[in-house]
């Protein structure tokens, strides 16, 4: 296989797979730009891709070809729902937001399969009929070299995720909202001395990452696993942090981090049949996202620092 | 109200409120909750042999809660007991297959291979935490799926690419013929003997040594420890390496116990985060912890009882252990709830 094969190859899946870490990633951008930690990211994927399963299976003969992406504003609807229990818990009762968003992780898991169970009876769902479909954009894949490695066999979901993350970094850097949204995160009583409703904007801001983050399950459950049991999102949460992090909580950052994150995936999946590739162990590839993230927070890949408020509830009037 | 009565009042509260949704959850998906809470008491109380399963489960919550608490009370919160936890259970089961000794030497070697692993899985984390001030929830969350990886490549190294690793030498092993003939043949083994020395060991670090005070101190407050003249930096690397230690020694307790050998695993066990709920329920003290392990490893092994007996999923027990935690985390609201609660009170007297 020649270099530029391999290229093909590789690229379309290493988009493929980086979509659903994207959109967690920028979901998880939004809630520490405003200063709450989001751990719960994994068990809000985790009720994405269950949701839209359960939809898929249920109304793929009603909707044929758009069932799964009714199924991305179902999983929509449920994360935005599962993300408030995260956030009545760590903005207004004040609990620690890291022990709440294990609680979550935890809570999500177990409702899921709950769910699951009472509908099929057993713990895993069949596979779904109607899938995210690939297609060639017209005019730009007849490009020589870029045109094959990038805008041949796309799906709509990973143009999608690259458009959400250029949004989320408009609104977050161009907008009164993300001027907002970042000081509530850096100095919340400066912020709330200027009239900006704190607690408001925290809501907000984990209602986002509640919404992108079952979107990104629900893109990883349809496009890439099918079907939906309970080690269906493991560890995928976790690694769209490790991808915030490394992408130094800015959206596009964090969306190259995802990409690499992505790449480092398909490699450990189709590497197999690539030459140099195969010799590596798969170990290596499946612990360099979570390696790399450690470096990065230990400065060797520049420093990364995160937004000053985070993790600290606000109490109005203490100092 | 006195603060002791609240701080008692609290975690009781929040298990009752989990259990009262837990039911609510059972009602409205159809099922009679009273039958699916008696399928709970049986699957933990019905006989011996369920009863000998349920101090097996205790067993390495147990561990996992005195993991987080005790790095808790250092003012560090290792969500890494999980990652630790996975690679002390495979330092045990290595030690127990691939040596033959005589028991005395090689259940107290396997343990401190166990705990060794465990530890240095923590040190790394520690020691990022003292010298760089690196967060250290998020490298032990990393740290988490890098032990994961790293345990299934090795299983199949040492099984010589096999799914699990060979079955531990007897001499290994803390099963006994005595506790199964007690228990009709449950998988109950000495491990919670350990587990209470590990309580106990804890308790005195913690209470009667120069170290424990130190650890609390830095706790308490890491600048005037530093102003006291006490090396912070080599006291928040202990407590994750003591804490690791006992994560370890819960992964040695599947090792050599529950499970004699391990298994490839596709995800995270559970106990270790499962771990984070015992010691915030135990509020972080070592006899708190042992109640709160008793707590959850009772439900989680009564959970299993419920599927056959009630036909309601086991998870309802994880929802009901999720609630608790967001109640006991919350704890600000059923607190000031409690307080007012006392005022009424008082003023009607």
């Amino acid at each position: 296989m020649s270099f530029l094969e391999v290229l093909y190859f590789i690229i379309p899946s290493a988009i493929f797979y980086a979509a659903p870490l994207i959109f967690t990633a920028i979901g998880g951008v939004f809630t520490e730009r405003s200063g709450v930690v989001n751990i719960g990211l994994e068990g809000i994927m985790i009720v994405g891709a269950a949701s839209s399963i359960i939809f898929n299976l249920t109304f793929a003969d009603q909707l044929g070809n758009a069932t799964p992406w009714i199924g991305l504003l179902v999983a929509m609807v449920f994360g935005i729902l599962i993300s408030l229990i995260l956030a009545v818990a760590a903005v207004s009762l004040r609990a620690d937001q890291t022990v709440s968003g294990v609680a979550l992780n935890l809570l999500g898991l177990a409702v899921a399969v709950f769910v699951v169970k009472m509908i099929y009876d057993k713990g895993q769902t069949d596979s779904i009929t109607e899938r995210f479909s690939r297609f060639d954009i017209p005019g730009l894949s007849e490009i020589p070299i870029i045109g094959k490695m990038f805008f041949v066999d796309v799906y709509a979901t990973s143009i999608l995720a690259i458009a959400v993350a250029f949004i989320a970094w408009y609104i977050i850097y161009k907008t009164p909202f993300g001027l907002r949204l970042r000081s509530v995160g850096e100095h919340p009583m400066a912020a709330d001395t200027m009239g900006v409703n704190v607690t408001k904007m925290r809501y907000v801001a984990v209602m986002i990452s509640g919404a992108l983050g079952a979107i990104g399950g629900a893109i990883y459950a349809q496009a890439i696993s099918g079907s939906f049991g309970a080690s269906t999102i493991s560890g995928q949460g976790f690694m769209a942090i490790a991808a915030m992090i490394f992408g130094k909580w800015h959206p596009l950052g964090a969306l190259g981090a995802a990409l690499f994150f992505g790449f480092a995936q398909a490699l450990s999946v189709v590497g197999g049949s690539i030459p140099y590739v195969q010799d590596v162990p798969d170990i290596f590839l499946l612990i360099l996202p979570y390696v790399l993230t450690i470096l990065a927070l230990a400065g060797f890949i520049g420093k990364a620092n995160a937004p000053k408020a985070s993790g600290v509830p606000y109490i109005k009037g203490k100092r | 109200m006195s603060k002791r009565m609240v701080n008692i009042l609290v975690p009781l509260i929040s298990i009752l409120l989990g259990l009262i949704i837990g039911a609510i959850v059972m009602a409205i998906s159809g099922f009679n909750p009273i039958d699916g809470y008696m399928a709970l008491w049986n699957g933990i109380f019905m006989d011996t042999y369920t009863m000998g399963e349920t101090v097996r489960q205790i067993t390495p919550y147990i561990f996992s809660g005195l993991a987080v608490a005790f790095a808790f009370r250092t003012g560090l919160f290792n969500i890494g007991v999980e990652g630790q936890l996975i690679m002390g259970w495979l330092a045990a089961a290595w030690v127990g297959q691939a040596f033959e000794l005589p028991a005395v030497v090689h259940v107290p070697l396997a343990l401190i291979a166990a705990a060794s692993a465990g530890a240095l899985w923590a040190f790394i984390p520690g020691l990022l935490k003292a010298k760089l001030q690196v967060h250290e929830v998020i490298v032990t969350i990393m740290m988490n799926y890098t032990a994961l990886h790293v345990a299934n490549a090795l299983i199949g190294v040492i099984s010589g690419g096999e799914e699990r690793t060979e079955k531990i030498h007897e001499s290994a092993s803390l099963r006994s013929d005595l506790l199964e003939s007690m228990t009709d043949y449950s998988r109950l083994h000495w491990g919670f003997i350990v587990a209470l020395l590990a309580v106990i060991v804890m308790w005195f670090i913690l209470q009667r040594t120069t170290l424990g005070y130190e650890l609390k101190a830095v706790g308490f407050n890491k600048n005037a420890s530093e102003y006291a003249g006490m090396n912070v930096n080599k006291n928040i690397i202990l407590a994750m390496v003591i804490s690791g230690s006992f994560a370890g020694l819960g992964g040695a307790m599947e090792a050599l116990g529950t499970f004699e050998n391990m298994s490839k695993l596709h995800a995270a066990t559970g106990i270790g985060f499962d771990g984070i709920a015992v010691a915030l329920l135990g509020a972080n003290q070592p006899f708190g912890v042992l109640l709160g392990a008793i707590l959850f490893g009772a439900l989680k092994n009564g959970g299993l009882n419920m599927p056959s007996e009630a036909g309601v999923p086991t998870e309802i027990v994880s929802i009901v252990i999720a609630l608790i935690i967001f109640f006991v985390a919350s704890g600000y609201i059923i607190r000031v709830a409690l307080e007012r609660f006392g005022k009424k009170r008082k003023e009607e007297k």
